[in-house]
């Protein structure tokens, strides 16, 4: 757990006596004979505990998720929806999509050919003026995607793998530092895209309705619901300022001309 | 107590939150949402015209329960709409009980009020024509298991909670306010009698003052007093709103004893004023501690720890006992030991049975 938070946590500032926190959160022993036989680990939401136990070994996989549900749970001053969120100049892209979109694998792939990374997993729309929220947490990363990334850009760090979760093998890839350190600045949408990794396609970017796009993302949403209109007026405000596309592609070389072309 | 709650101290004098540092505003949003109040600390701030001189980062959570309430508000009346249209051709009084009444009646208690159930209330005879109307509308037994069958049916004030198959919405339907076990247990008619229409709906609500009680009733014979908090702050927003119309308080007095409540009004009204100062007049003090119970110093010390919210910063090392020893008298209070022993047996023998299964 430590390797997890020092490798993929090292440009975060660490707050020995923090004043507010969003969320508190910790990762504990369960009680009773899973503390010592096979361990196991538990998230506690501030003594609340949303979760099953897991084996100790998938901790930093649970620190994550935890911390996902946390926001998707409670930040509902955003319409949040399940895609990645990275942006060239102040100008983002989304990508969204459900999971096994390869929208991970596009987000880590542009991070590391130097795209800013707001989000992955959840892009954070405010509901008051619009802009895209950073939370520049590491990119998870399932099963081929891994090694795909690893071989993509050799540089990027990756946090310990866990194999056999709910999810496959799981890892993280370090967010960068300029990421981290713009943590604080929203970007504005420009780009909506729906990802669909596709084994040996060609790369085909489609142009998508502004309609389908919007119940598109509506579907890919944690809390559209819950937010009823200002949730329908955010993502209405979110098509409006973005060019919406469907995406096919098997190679990342391609998808990333394509992105930085539609960027420019 | 540690920490002396500041939650209380937000309830009771909202205008001291503005001098709250940074760190007190952590531990209040988290006490809040902790006790299911956040979002009507956010109302409650918001009428005192508070809410927008709360620091940034405490504001946003306070915006954000407040954004998840008012969808939760509109979701209520269309499950409401829903419910009517299933029994609209039946000629049954209907009475919403608890949260959802207070929206109906548009009381204090209801802004910001998150729950999870809809309390229905027909009367015991009609039950059977209002369950099979609901059936016929999507609407199911949550559970198929005979005895949870039978327990409800036999000795409880509701039906198992039916759970509809599309919206997956729950609603308990009731007869009475108290399990038909329970020494307390009022007459029924009385409630329906002394009900008030709403206007262009087919419900009802119970009048005000039987509204206090069966809200004072229902927490002092529970065991699980997670929501605890919540509860004693519904019964001292309830007070307060009520108390401006003239004659309240009398009767109040006067149906607690026909509806047999005054201990738990006397509970009710001890600990509003305990954990949130409701202002409750001196005359009426009076007749309610003739209903004090010899052990009201032990009920003082399990009710003031078990109500407040279940946060590590509000408890202290007795509040678990404290938590556990209400929960094993709400049992007490529920049903003749004859029938409570091989009731707990039973559950008890099935929860170890379902473990190893």
């Amino acid at each position: 757990m430590s390797e997890h938070l020092r490798r993929l946590y090292k440009d975060f500032e660490l707050i020995s006596d923090p004043d507010f926190c969003d969320f508190h959160v910790a990762l504990m022993p369960p009680f009773g004979v899973r503390r010592y036989v096979r361990p196991q680990v538990n998230f506690s939401f501030d003594g609340e505990y949303p979760f099953k136990p897991l084996p100790y070994g998938q901790a930093g996989a649970l620190f994550e998720w935890g911390l996902n549900w946390c926001i998707a749970r409670h930040a509902n001053q955003y319409l949040i929806i399940h895609a990645a969120v990275v942006a060239k100049d102040s100008r983002a892209l989304v990508l969204a999509g459900t999971p096994g979109s390869g929208k991970s694998t596009l987000c880590a792939a542009l991070v590391c050919e130097g795209w800013r990374l707001l989000s992955d997993e959840m892009a954070l729309l405010s509901v008051d003026d619009g802009g895209l929220y950073p939370v520049p947490r590491p990119i998870s990363l399932k099963n081929r995607s891994l090694e795909v990334i690893s071989a993509f850009s050799p540089d990027s760090v990756m946090g310990p793998v866990v194999r056999d979760t709910a999810k496959g093998t799981v890892g993280h890839m370090r967010p960068p530092l300029q990421s981290v350190e713009l943590g604080e600045r929203p970007a504005r949408p420009a780009q909506l895209v729906f990802p669909r990794y596709k084994e040996r396609s060609g790369t085909k970017l489609t142009s998508l309705s502004k309609g389908r796009a919007l119940l598109r993302a509506a579907e890919n949403s944690f809390n559209y619901s819950v937010l009823g209109t200002h949730g329908f007026n955010s993502l209405a405000r979110l098509i409006d300022d973005s060019d919406c596309h469907e995406f096919q592609y098997s190679r990342l070389d391609e998808a990333i001309a394509v992105f930085t072309e539609l960027a420019t | 107590m540690t920490a002396g709650p500041l939650i209380r101290q937000a309830f009771i004098e909202p205008e001291s939150v503005l001098g709250f540092s940074l760190s007190e505003w952590d531990l209040l949003i988290r006490q809040a949402r902790r006790a299911n109040v956040l979002a009507r600390l956010s109302h409650l701030l918001d009428s005192r015209r508070l809410l927008e001189r709360v620091p940034d980062r405490p504001g946003a959570h306070l915006r954000a329960a407040r954004i998840h309430a008012e969808r939760f508000r509109h979701s209520l009346h269309w499950e409401l709409a829903c419910i009517e249209s299933a029994l609209q051709a039946l000629d049954v009084p209907l009475i919403l009980l608890k949260g959802t009444a207070y929206a109906l009646a548009e009381n204090q208690a209801a802004r910001g009020r998150l729950f999870s159930d809809i309390d229905l209330m027909v009367p015991e005879a009609r039950l059977p024509e209002v369950e099979q109307a609901l059936i016929s509308a999507g609407w199911m037994a949550g559970t198929f298991d005979a005895y949870d069958q039978k327990y409800y049916r036999q000795w409880m004030h509701e039906i198992p909670p039916l759970r509809h198959l599309k919206r997956q919405t729950s609603l308990d339907v009731h007869h009475n306010i108290l399990p038909k076990t329970c020494k307390s247990c009022p007459d029924a008619d009385k409630l329906f009698e002394n009900s008030v229409g709403i206007p262009g709906k087919n419900f009802r609500v119970f009048a005000p003052e039987d509204r206090v009680l069966h809200s004072a009733a229902h927490l002092f014979h529970e065991g699980e007093l997670n929501h605890g908090f919540r509860d004693i702050s519904d019964i001292d927003l309830l007070l307060r709103e009520f108390s401006k119309t003239d004659g309240f308080w009398q009767k109040l007095l006067r149906r607690s004893v026909e509806l047999n409540q005054q201990r738990a009004l006397f509970y009710a009204c001890r600990y509003a004023d305990k954990i949130l100062a409701t202002p409750v007049p001196a005359d009426v003090q009076t007749v309610l501690e003739r209903q004090a119970p010899a052990r009201t110093r032990l009920m003082d010390f399990l009710f003031v720890r078990a109500l407040m919210p279940n946060h590590a910063s509000c408890n202290d090392r007795w509040t678990g006992l404290a938590r556990w020893l209400l929960f094993v008298r709400s049992h007490w209070l529920r049903m003749p030991v004859y029938l409570l022993v091989p009731h707990l047996l039973r559950k008890g023998y099935k929860r170890l049975a379902g473990e190893r299964l």
